[in-house]
């Protein structure tokens, strides 16, 4: 079982996942990026939150326009190895100035979702072990940032000017 | 183990402050809670993995090995002793100078690991990113800030690099390592054009000071030399720059096959003009954001931490007589400093039979001594396993070699063929295929005679014991790489390499030699060189002229059969 995180708390997951040959249901629904592409009219004119869900090879780029479509995008980290979800975040923020959900999906590590919140990543899918408590943890590990990123954080060259 | 007669000097080098302080020791704390869990058994060792290695801790053959960064290869005495502390405490006494200019120690057990890394933490030192698939230890020139080739010290920059890339959220899960190099002359003494990233300090056509920018060279089994990505980066964009690079990198590496993950793989398949034009689209981009801007102030303060120490004027230029040995070791050992009465002062790691790299707490304390003493409290790391005290007075050289022929790391041979880079091998390494250390050993045994030495010259021999080529053997003049036969040990020959600015790659002679044969063919390479040479050509030179044919002739002759 997983359960979501989202703005530091538990929160209930709205969305539906639909597989690629499955009927649509009502209410908001996750779909791939080639379930997109194919009933992308269809998806857009019900009117309901949708969100999509891309694997780490799939750049948000190639959504085009469509991006700011998606009340949500899940990134899905295949093995908590594989760190394009990380650049892929950080764009959706800064260059396509989304600012609908980022969620961590699949293989991530406790030790990784301070990271993630730097890049722009707001909401997680997270195994049953892991509890709100250790979120919050992984945030304050690290007091400060050497280096810009999605989070606005003051880096510590801007701390060292204000003192 | 101080010895009470010196005062312990503090060089100038950059400083943590408080931000530093606190960054580092919530790190240390952050990473003793990950051994923790890994003692625990909450994390599996596949999880603690890539965790333990973003903190430098390998588990080799025998036990954990801990990689201690030396950023940009500078070390103050007072962290010298620290090294040595930890080393008798915590190791077997001796330590490993690596081609990465870091330190490695052998035999780790994890459960110290958290006590080392706060010792460390006193002493404004960490084992951050000096493993793992993220921005690595950033290396620059050894003779940065000392030599007057330079247009300026190189490390001010690396600094920057340096703080920028702690932990930067984006790039802790690379496909793959990416090491920088920092260096600011033609001369190239890093090994730059075989780094991942290269940043070389440049002046443009109207006198401006700037940043030229290389990528995509390195080692390991697809070996590649760097490309040209922008010509000139103007100083305040200089990290905007690194990021795009980076950025294009994470995004667009393959994923699939680890041995075509680097970023010299990604340049060279969609090729170097393509590169530049993704990173161009991203540099355009980050720029604009503004965010990653590098202030003039902010430049300036930093390079503060490294300015020239005071120089004494008024000391004669002329160098001290003190008999032939000395003569001998400064025709080698010593290069040109930028202040008149002053040295560069290389001590080679290298005595014949030592194992290169490696040096025991005991000659680490009196090399702290001897910096403290004779180079403003200072010393530098080379990728070529040696250390430099890089501003002492002429007239204390005499001084300083009779306490380096105590420790035995007095020999004359900075550049010459018994001035071996080898890495740690099958001796040490769960990668390796082969021995490095005894080859070195040997090889170095063959060629002890210093005027066999000297009449041969510059000849740079590089060793590494498997195809990853932590020994550089690419870039070796005469590269010795270890393979692994059936269970059998081989080397097989790779000639005509380089490492400096005029950068090349080696040529594999062919089928591998065994243990016992492969220093005599290295000296039958060598008779070639020396039976052939015109001129004032190096053995690289005359490789270069001839071609791989005669030497390979030569190599086989007594074993073909």
């Amino acid at each position: 079982m997983t359960k979501l995180i989202k703005s530091g708390a538990y929160a209930q997951d709205a969305y539906a996942p639909v597989a690629d040959d499955a009927a649509l249901p009502d209410g908001p629904v996750l779909v791939s990026l080639a379930r997109f592409n194919k009933d992308r009219d269809t998806l857009l004119a019900r009117n309901t939150p949708v969100g999509i869900r891309l694997q780490s090879s799939e750049n948000p780029e190639t959504l085009g326009k469509d991006v700011h479509h998606f009340a949500l995008i899940a990134l899905e980290f295949p093995k908590f190895r594989d760190g394009r979800a990380f650049s892929w975040a950080r764009i959706l923020r800064t260059r396509l100035g989304f600012t609908g959900e980022i969620r961590a999906v699949g293989d991530f590590l406790y030790d990784q979702v301070n990271y993630q919140h730097r890049v722009g990543f707001d909401a997680w899918e997270v195994p049953d072990n892991f509890t709100v408590e250790m979120f919050h943890r992984a945030l304050t590990e690290m007091t400060n940032v050497y280096q810009p990123s999605s989070d606005g954080k003051k880096t510590i060259r801007e701390l060292r000017a204000a003192r | 183990m101080l010895n009470p007669l010196v005062k312990q000097v503090d060089p100038n080098m950059y400083r943590y402050d408080e931000f530093d302080a606190q960054f580092v020791s919530e790190r240390v704390e952050q990473f003793a809670g990950q051994v923790a869990r890994r003692l625990s058994g909450e994390l599996t060792e596949d999880q603690f993995k890539p965790l333990r290695l973003m903190n430098g801790l390998y588990l080799q053959l025998h036990a954990y090995m801990l990689r201690i960064a030396v950023p940009y290869g500078t070390l103050s005495s007072r962290q010298m002793r620290k090294l040595a502390h930890i080393t008798r405490t915590y190791d077997k006494d001796f330590g490993h100078f690596t081609t990465r200019t870091n330190l490695q120690l052998n035999w780790i057990k994890l459960v110290d690991v958290p006590a080392i890394l706060r010792e460390l933490a006193d002493v404004e030192m960490h084992c951050i990113q000096t493993s793992g698939n993220c921005v690595r230890n950033v290396t620059a020139d050894q003779f940065a800030g000392a030599t007057d080739e330079e247009i300026e010290d190189p490390r001010p920059l690396a600094e920057i690099i340096r703080q920028w890339s702690s932990l930067h959220p984006e790039f802790v899960f690379l496909a793959r390592k990416f090491k920088i190099a920092v260096g600011a002359c033609e001369k190239d003494r890093a090994a730059m054009l075989y780094h991942d990233m290269a940043v070389q300090i440049v002046k443009n056509a109207e006198g401006r000071i700037g940043y030229k920018v290389m990528a995509g060279g390195g080692m390991g089994r697809t070996p590649y030399i760097a490309h040209v990505m922008r010509e000139f980066v103007e100083r305040e964009d200089i990290l905007a720059y690194l990021e795009a690079v980076l950025r294009v990198y994470n995004q667009d590496s393959r994923r699939d096959n680890i041995h075509k993950q680097r970023i010299k793989i990604l340049i060279n398949t969609i090729g170097p003009e393509e590169m530049r034009k993704r990173v161009a689209r991203e540099f355009d981009e980050i720029k604009r954001a503004g965010t990653l801007q590098l202030p003039q102030d902010e430049l300036d303060r930093i390079t503060a931490y490294f300015a020239p120490p005071k120089f004494e004027t008024g000391l004669s230029d002329e160098m001290p007589e003190a008999g032939a040995d000395f003569a001998n070791w400064v025709s080698t050992n010593v290069s040109k400093h930028r202040a008149p009465g002053y040295a560069i002062a290389t001590i080679t790691l290298k005595t014949p039979g030592q194992v290169p790299g490696d040096a025991t707490s005991a000659q680490m304390d009196t090399i702290a001594d001897l910096m403290d003493q004779f180079s403003v409290g200072e010393v530098r790391v080379t990728h070529e396993q040696n250390l430099v005290l890089p501003h002492v007075r002429k007239k204390d050289l005499p001084a300083i070699y009779a306490k380096l022929k105590e420790l035995d790391f007095a020999a004359p041979n900075a550049g010459l063929i018994t001035d071996i880079i080898a890495c740690p091998g099958l001796d040490y390494c769960d990668l390796a295929n082969a021995r490095s250390i005894p080859i070195a050993q040997s090889i170095a045994k063959k060629f002890e005679n210093l005027s066999r030495q000297q009449n041969i010259g510059e000849l740079k021999i590089k060793i590494s014991g498997c195809i990853n080529a932590c020994g550089h053997h690419h870039a070796g003049h005469i590269g010795i790489l270890g393979v692994d036969k059936k269970g059998v040990e081989f080397y097989q020959l790779v000639l005509g390499g380089s490492g400096a600015e005029d950068a090349s790659i080696g040529e594999i002679m062919g089928p591998g030699f065994g243990e016992h044969e492969i220093a005599d063919a290295v000296e039958r390479v060598v008779n070639v060189y020396l039976a052939q040479r015109k001129d004032g050509e190096r053995f690289l030179d005359t490789y270069r002229r001839l071609g791989m044919a005669p030497f390979k002739d030569a190599a086989y002759g007594k074993v073909a059969a």
